[in-house]
């Protein structure tokens, strides 16, 4: 087991290396020069000459591939370039807020996806099943920044019941935050929602035609225990691990959602960045979801072996 | 052609029920005709909007700002006093565009690199993977954003931005499909003929690989609206005072209070368009695959 979790480890080394590449690559493509918005209104010739020096604009290429390179490794992703502030810095100050969302959706998502899932497998082929297709169909269509901006007219405008935007740190004030939580949290969780419910209908389908199931009926034992005791569990494998692949679907959904619903998080970040012409956020945006994706990928990978007991053994 | 058709003729008449063709496949198939008929209609829509005696959509009205649904106006108004049924209409062309441009883009590219990293393998499939794979390890909209924030905010840009975003699952599509092709024993009785590379690429494996690329390019048509509507909403697609979907909401979104209606038929057709073309690529996915019959 531990040289598989190694070796996909080493596999995932030269997709980093790739993809600090491809940033790389995308910053020199910017249009502009970006030292003219650093050196500000002035534009002093000096300031200008000395912003070349420091990031090594002079050398060539690959050596400033490396350089920078060198310093992404130390965990220096650049640093803004309105502001001066360091990119991790500014990440780090965003990321708790979009974390605190996407928790929430993904609570969101299992609370609704993983049940219905469970009951149309149950119901294959019945009225139940049909309109749980059709639910998944549809939130898998439903563009959700519109989803939200109809919530908000709803239930903020005319029902009055939440607040329409904003954001409050749930270790601050719980109830706040649970409220300004609620429409987003239930936005963003609405596509994934569908997402866990189509792969859950067609685990359980699988799991519930397979030998030791057709076993534990013949035993005698009602259906309920043969779903919970035994079809779940083991249904639930592939969707542990597909739960941790949602973290990109999560980050790209949570940009639209944290703009309708002004969230400041990180989707917010790297849209104001590209309208600020922060180039530097940009990229140290881009690179940090590209490692935190991978990690992810990591993660569902290794999550996969230690669930499942032929790998963990072989 | 004419050998397969005996030898089908010859199977029908030994009893063997023939199997039809893909189109009365797709005609008895549920999914592909609503799919398909929600398709047709937006595409009338784009089509017909320069013909149809509607409003101009670029023309303002003062005297009618944000007027509400009625008979004159049907979906009412805009903040500058626009017809949104003119507007939608015309926002039809640019997201069916979107969609048609940013899919012929990522097939343009991904179906050489596909084709060749398939059928050479080596070291040629191991670069063309580790960069789809590092590719992919960027999210969907993320990558398109920060191809947006390169090319600058546009039509044009988002779909090339949405196109190049997209080229990464083509190419691991095609590569999937081309290296289970190759394998075949038509590909290798060709090749014992004496037929070359490029003969056996274009002529054999890759007819045989369009299936699952036409369904994929369908279901991405789907995605590629949602990422229009969602690059134009952040500001980055359409640009004022063209219309789209996306981009007139992301004006109404600061009219909610004011104007509600300015909200709700965009994001309806935004829906319809998404839920047609994903219906229409499951059609037609239980139709092109011989498994399904």
């Amino acid at each position: 087991m531990a040289t598989l979790i190694l070796r996909r480890i080493l596999i995932a080394i030269p997709t980093l290396f790739l993809v600090s590449l491809f940033v790389f690559a995308l910053q020199r493509a910017l249009p502009g020069d970006p030292f003219l918005v650093i050196a500000g209104e002035e534009r002093d010739a000096e300031v200008i000459a000395r912003l070349r020096e420091i990031y090594r604009m002079d050398d060539p290429i690959f050596v400033q591939f490396f350089a920078w390179l060198g310093q992404v490794v130390q965990g220096d992703f650049g640093r803004s370039l309105r502001t001066g502030e360091p990119v991790l810095n500014l990440i780090l100050q965003k990321l708790p807020v979009t974390i605190q969302l996407a928790t929430a959706s993904i609570l969101v998502a299992i609370a609704i996806g993983i049940p219905i899932g469970i009951l149309a497998a149950r119901r294959k082929g019945t009225v139940v099943d049909y309109s749980a297709s059709a639910v998944a169909l549809s939130g898998l269509s439903i563009p959700n920044f519109w989803f939200g901006i109809m919530l908000i007219l709803l239930v903020s405008v005319h029902l009055k019941w939440l607040p329409a935007s904003g954001y409050e740190s749930i270790f601050v004030d719980p109830w706040e935050a649970i409220q300004r939580l609620i429409m987003p949290a239930f936005v963003l969780g609405n596509g994934l929602a569908a997402f866990l419910m189509r792969h859950t209908r067609s685990a359980m389908l699988e799991v519930l035609r397979s030998d030791y199931v057709r076993t534990a009926r013949a035993k005698g034992l009602d259906e309920d225990t043969v779903i919970h005791r035994h079809a779940l569990r083991n249904a639930l494998v592939p969707i542990i691990t597909l739960t941790t692949l949602l973290f990109g679907e999560l980050l790209a959904g949570a940009v639209l959602t944290e703009q309708v619903f002004t969230i400041p998080g990180f989707g917010k970040l790297i849209v104001d960045a590209v309208f600020n012409r922060d180039y530097g956020v940009v990229q140290g945006v881009v690179l940090c979801t590209a490692i935190g994706f991978i990690l992810m990928n990591l993660l569902a990978d290794v999550l996969y072996i230690l669930v499942n007991p032929r790998l963990r053994t072989g | 052609m004419a050998s397969l058709d005996s030898i089908s003729s010859a199977g029908a008449s030994a009893g063997v029920t023939a199997r039809p063709g893909v189109f009365a496949r797709l005609l008895r198939n549920k999914s592909a005709l609503i799919g398909g008929s929600i398709v047709l209609v937006f595409v009338l829509m784009a089509l017909l909007a320069p013909i149809l005696p509607l409003a101009d959509p670029f023309k303002s009205n003062f005297l009618a700002i944000r007027k509400p649904p009625s008979e004159l106006y049907w979906f009412g108004t805009d903040e500058l006093g626009r017809d949104q049924v003119s507007r939608l209409f015309f926002g039809a062309q640019a997201s069916l565009l979107a969609g048609i441009v940013s899919v012929l883009i990522a097939v343009a590219i991904g179906l050489p690199f596909g084709l060749i990293a398939g059928w050479y393998g080596g070291w040629i499939d191991i670069v063309i993977s580790r960069v789809t794979e590092a590719l992919l390890a960027c999210p969907f909209l993320i990558l398109a954003i920060a191809f947006a924030a390169v090319l600058g905010p546009s039509l044009t840009n988002a779909m090339i931005a949405i196109g190049l975003s997209a080229v990464p699952i083509f190419i691991r599509l095609i590569r999937g499909q081309v290296m289970s092709v190759k394998a075949e024993d038509f590909v290798e009785g060709a090749r014992a003929v004496g037929a070359r590379d490029a003969r056996l690429m274009f002529c054999h494996v890759l007819p045989n690989t369009l299936s699952p690329i036409v369904v994929q390019s369908t279901l991405f048509m789907a995605q590629a609206i949602i990422l229009e509507a969602a690059l134009s909403f952040l500001g980055l697609g359409q640009q004022p005072p063209a219309p789209s979907w996306g981009q007139m909401l992301n004006v109404a979104k600061n009219f909610m209070e004011q104007a509600p209606w300015m909200s709700v038929a965009p994001g309806i057709c935004i829906f319809l368009a998404v839920l047609g073309f994903n219906l229409l690529g499951d059609g037609l996915r239980d139709a092109l695959d011989p498994k399904e019959n």
